[in-house]
């Protein structure tokens, strides 16, 4: 036997289960590719609006990003009189920032001290005076990667005593193989679809108390905004997942990256460490909160320069030493990642040279998504066999589908999700890649689409869709794919 | 550690501490970045609120950064990073043709013409296409395949990334890796995350830090009776020692492999940093492939490259690449699977590696001046490896050998017993003590040898070669005064 063979693979890898949506992905790559060597195939353009990428389908960056990335990248620009004047001072305060006033250097593991301060003041004006310290504050190359060094730390034990964490069903598609690899339990909670995907107690009780004896939970993780469900909790729900996690001894991770996106009528995002610092002494001294945000977030939408942070809240300080530790293995964040998030979170202000079309971006893509989020939901809710609740923020819709029987047999046949083989078929004969959803209880399915898209485009996937549903749902499935 | 509340009920401790965190984690550290750079940052901090030092700047000649310590960056790499970042910047008639040319490719390959888009997990494809044909030109016309490169967030993360794919077994049976001593801490700090066992074969310090294969077997012997040996990790051109290793021990080091059925991975980061005559870069692949087919399609090897070293020194963009060689096909298919969980690596990183494989031709307007900046930067660091020899070798106690290579000097420091004494009595490794007290007498920052592991009862450090050379000879005469003040303070 000469080859290292698949038995001498850690089994931990072996044991990271490939989302639907990465089964789905794989296909899409083929398709790709054959359309790039000119295989004749449909004459349309292919649209991919499976996964939160808001740029790959054609939203555009926020300028003032871009341009004081361009400048720090090569610093002859900051002569350049066709750049407004606060890019160029910005990114020189920015080089300044850098050791050797260079994007090429390394930085702390836990990011640049200036980048730090700038979210602890953000987080601060954000949270309305709750005080944000740089210290507690950790850049990492994206939130997964944050998320990632926090499930390691809390990983540990085997069989019964393996660490567990509490995860929504339905969830980001990523989470599972996150928690696979670092040979972590998930243990799912169910969201409410009746109530819009709401986060319900008792649910949590009973998720909690099902796997106590299966396996030891530490923390539960939460997304707010929903992804993919686009629910955002209102207070009250926020206060109760805060004493239930005080009285079980649970960790509390966030994932907060859509923050910024709320856009359902008179309703706001408040933070989870807003709230907790409004609640009782005992609870704001003791609970444990890691919240997380992203490059990713939908007005800034950077997900190609990897870059997000973590903030700890009530965390040991022992323990923070660590998080720096096990960030140092991947030395540092992205620079010019890290200097996007300053720009993110400390944009041009009033009277600034690039304040008004910064504005003016920014209301186009919330604009954009709150018109998309209400032009596809009536479209969808329109389309028999299809039901999908109203988000209130995020970038997905979360569609249900009631899957003819056909396709379902026949997805049976061939080993695949019955969804996986609905996204499959809507590729192949529409060019068009949504997302899969996680099955529901009693077998229910659905999509995860992103509809932070341009409108054009959108109208150009909701006319895809609904072609492709209502064929399917007339005729008879005949066909082996 | 449960504290009572100012009202007298009992506080219950915290959820997460260090007690109950994952037991690994604890045994994770990191050298280059450790306790000496801490000291360093608040020394910084100190001299910024003006109190008085020995000296007014710390020289970090800890970290293998190059732009840090003010080398320049390429000019045409980013000129072309601009344009892709800010595309109107196309129209800009400041940027020479060939550089747009390369943005608007990489833009076309990205999604939705952006480098903000995320990529495939495994890079973006027509960069993995570039990479191969580097890789082809390199080493003079043997195939790559794209499907064989992974783009990387730094050359770290595909290293570690290997190695998480082959660590298994348990107790005996459990995986070992054999990593060189002295070695870069960044592979003892994975073997400890991942809870593998360490396998340390030593570098002959006597033969300008050699490999031999007599000790290569001798350390896998001895790990035989405690763990399964699967893997073997080799750095070259070598850090922290610089070495760069002939054709034949490569030779050596790949039969090794073969008879033992050990997994090879090639660490190639410094692969254009070769300085000392009579020294050339020999890639392992190439080696293996000239080595013929019996060696060359059954020898499992992963090689790494990264952006961050050579002459573009840009660390900051955590850009990289593994090519797989020999690579199961169920196995690669796991290795594709782990990939993509991290979703993809730093689209701005994969641009400058496409640029590093791509870079300007003899044709192109911006060829002069990039060859000249690149000519440049290497005269520089081989001039400085000269002078680091040259000059440390003058100093009683310390003997150093010639810095072949890379970006570091490692060299052997005689301390007297008093000293070692009085580093115990504090509780600090020897080497440690030393590094401390230089950095606070002379605000140097150099890495203690005890991070990177050397035979007992030998004590080394760790410099960079990287300072402007007048600062550069600053610090060597600094440390070699120092040394001797130390001796005589010990004696």
């Amino acid at each position: 036997k000469l080859m290292m063979s698949l038995q001498e693979v850690n089994p931990r890898v072996r044991g990271i289960r490939l989302s639907s949506q990465s089964g789905l992905h794989s296909l899409t790559e083929n398709n790709t590719r054959d359309i790039i060597q000119g295989a004749p195939q449909s004459f349309k353009e292919q649209i991919n609006i499976s996964s939160g990428d808001p740029q790959r389908a054609g939203m555009k960056p926020i300028s003032f990003v871009r341009q004081v990335l361009a400048v720090c990248l090569c610093p002859e620009l900051l002569s350049d009189e066709h750049l407004p004047l606060d890019v160029r001072l910005r990114a020189l305060r920015l080089l300044e920032a850098c050791d050797g006033e260079s994007v090429g250097s390394y930085t702390a593991s836990s990011g640049l001290p200036h980048v730090r301060q700038t979210i602890a003041e953000f987080i601060m004006k954000r949270d309305e005076g709750v005080p944000a310290y740089a210290k507690n504050i950790f850049i990492s190359s994206g939130a997964q990667r944050a998320l990632m060094v926090i499930v390691k730390l809390l990983s540990g034990g085997e069989g019964r005593l393996q660490t567990g964490v509490l995860i929504p069903h339905p969830c980001p598609h990523g989470l599972l193989p996150l928690l696979d690899e670092a040979g972590v339990m998930a243990v799912p909670y169910r969201l409410i679809e009746e109530e819009n995907w709401a986060v319900d107690l008792s649910e949590l009780e009973r998720a909690l108390t099902t796997a106590r004896g299966r396996c030891e939970p530490r923390a539960i993780y939460i997304s707010n905004p929903g992804n993919p469900t686009g629910h955002l909790q209102d207070r009250e729900s926020i206060e109760e997942v805060i004493e239930f996690v005080s009285t079980e001894r649970l960790l509390l991770l966030v994932d907060e990256v859509y923050q910024d996106s709320v856009y359902a009528p008179n309703k706001e995002f408040i933070s989870y460490k807003k709230v907790l610092f409004e609640m009782d002494e005992h609870l704001r001294d003791t609970v444990e909160l890691v919240s997380f945000h992203s490059l990713s977030c939908a007005c800034v939408a950077e997900c190609g320069l990897r870059a997000g942070y973590m903030e700890a809240v009530n965390m040991d300080p022992g323990v923070m030493h660590f998080v720096d530790t096990m960030l140092c293995t991947d030395i540092n964040a992205p620079v010019t990642g890290q200097l996007a998030l300053d720009l993110m979170l400390s944009p041009p202000g009033p009277g600034d040279p690039s304040y008004n079309t910064f504005v003016h971006e920014t209301l186009v893509t919330r604009a954009t998504l709150a018109q998309n989020s209400q032009r596809a939901l009536k479209l969808l809710n329109d389309l028999p066999g299809m039901s999908c609740r109203p988000a209130m923020g995020g970038i997905y819709l979360y569609p249900r589908l009631d899957l003819p029987a056909e396709i379902k047999e026949q997805a049976n046949m061939l080993g695949l999700e019955a969804v996986v083989l609905y996204c499959q078929m809507l590729l192949e004969e529409e060019d068009l890649i949504v997302g899969a959803g996680d099955d529901g209880t009693s077998g229910s399915h659905y999509l995860r689409l992103c509809i932070l898209v341009p409108p054009d485009t959108l109208e150009e996937v909701l006319s895809r869709l609904s072609s492709f549903h209502l064929r399917l749902s007339d005729r008879k499935l005949n066909r082996i794919v | 550690m449960s504290q009572e509340a100012v009202n007298g009920v009992p506080c219950r401790g915290k959820v997460l501490t260090v007690e109950n965190m994952n037991p690994n984690v604890k045994r994770v550290e990191y050298a280059v970045r450790g306790p000496i750079v801490q000291r360093a940052v608040q020394i910084e901090k100190e001299l910024r609120e003006g109190v008085k030092k020995p000296f007014t700047e710390v020289i970090k000649a800890n970290i293998g950064d190059a732009q840090a310590m003010g080398q320049r960056p390429i000019t045409f790499f980013r000129q072309v990073l601009a344009l892709c970042s800010y595309p109107e910047l196309l129209e800009d008639n400041k940027f020479p043709e060939d550089a747009k040319q390369r943005a608007r490719r990489i833009l076309d390959a990205c999604g939705g013409h952006s480098i903000g888009a995320y990529s495939a997990s495994q890079g973006i494809e027509c960069i993995r296409q570039d990479v191969a044909r580097y890789i082809e030109k390199r080493d003079g016309g043997i195939s790559s395949s794209p499907d064989n490169i992974y783009l990387s967030t730094g050359a770290s993360d595909a290293i570690v990334t290997i190695l998480k794919l082959l660590v298994c077994g348990e107790g005996r049976d459990r995986t070992g890796v054999m990593i060189s001593i002295p070695q870069y801490p960044l592979y003892s700090a994975a073997l400890a995350d991942l809870a593998a066992v360490q396998i340390n074969y030593y570098l002959d310090e006597d033969n300008c830090w050699s490999l031999n294969v007599a000790e290569l077997k001798r350390a896998l012997n001895e790990a035989k009776q405690h763990c399964k040996p699967r893997v073997l990790c080799i750095i070259n051109p070598g850090n922290p020692t610089g070495q760069v290793q002939s054709r034949q021990c490569i030779e050596d080091v790949i039969r090794f492999a073969k008879e033992e059925h050990l997994f090879l991975m090639a660490d190639e980061v410094y692969q254009d940093n070769v300085y000392a005559e009579g020294c050339k870069f020999h890639s392992f692949k190439k080696v293996l492939f000239e080595m013929g087919p019996e060696y060359s399609s059954t020898v499992e090897m992963a090689s790494f490259h990264s952006t961050s070293k050579c002459y573009m020194g840009e660390c900051g963009f955590r850009g990289g690449y593994m090519e797989v060689i020999n690579m199961d096909p169920e196995v690669k298919a796991q290795l594709t699977k782990l990939v993509s969980v991290r979703l993809c690596p730093p689209v701005p990183g994969q641009a400058l590696l496409d640029l590093v494989v791509n870079p300007p031709q003899p044709d192109e307007p911006s060829y002069t001046s990039f060859m000249k900046e690149r000519t440049a930067v290497l005269a520089a660091l081989a001039e400085k490896a000269r002078l680091t020899e040259e000059i440390f070798n003058t100093v009683p106690g310390i003997t150093c050998n010639p810095v072949q290579g890379a970006m570091y000097t490692f060299p052997r420091i005689t301390l007297p017993p008093k000293a070692i004494d009085k580093a115990k009595a504090e509780g600090k490794v020897p080497d440690m003590f030393y590094c401390m007290k230089l950095l606070e007498e002379e605000g140097i920052c150099l890495v203690p040898g005890s991070g990177f592991g050397q035979k007992d009862g030998t004590f080394h450090f760790r410099m960079t070669i990287l300072p402007p050379t007048e600062k550069l000879k600053v610090v060597l005469q600094k440390i070699r005064d120092f040394h001797l003040r130390f001796t005589n303070e010990f004696s």
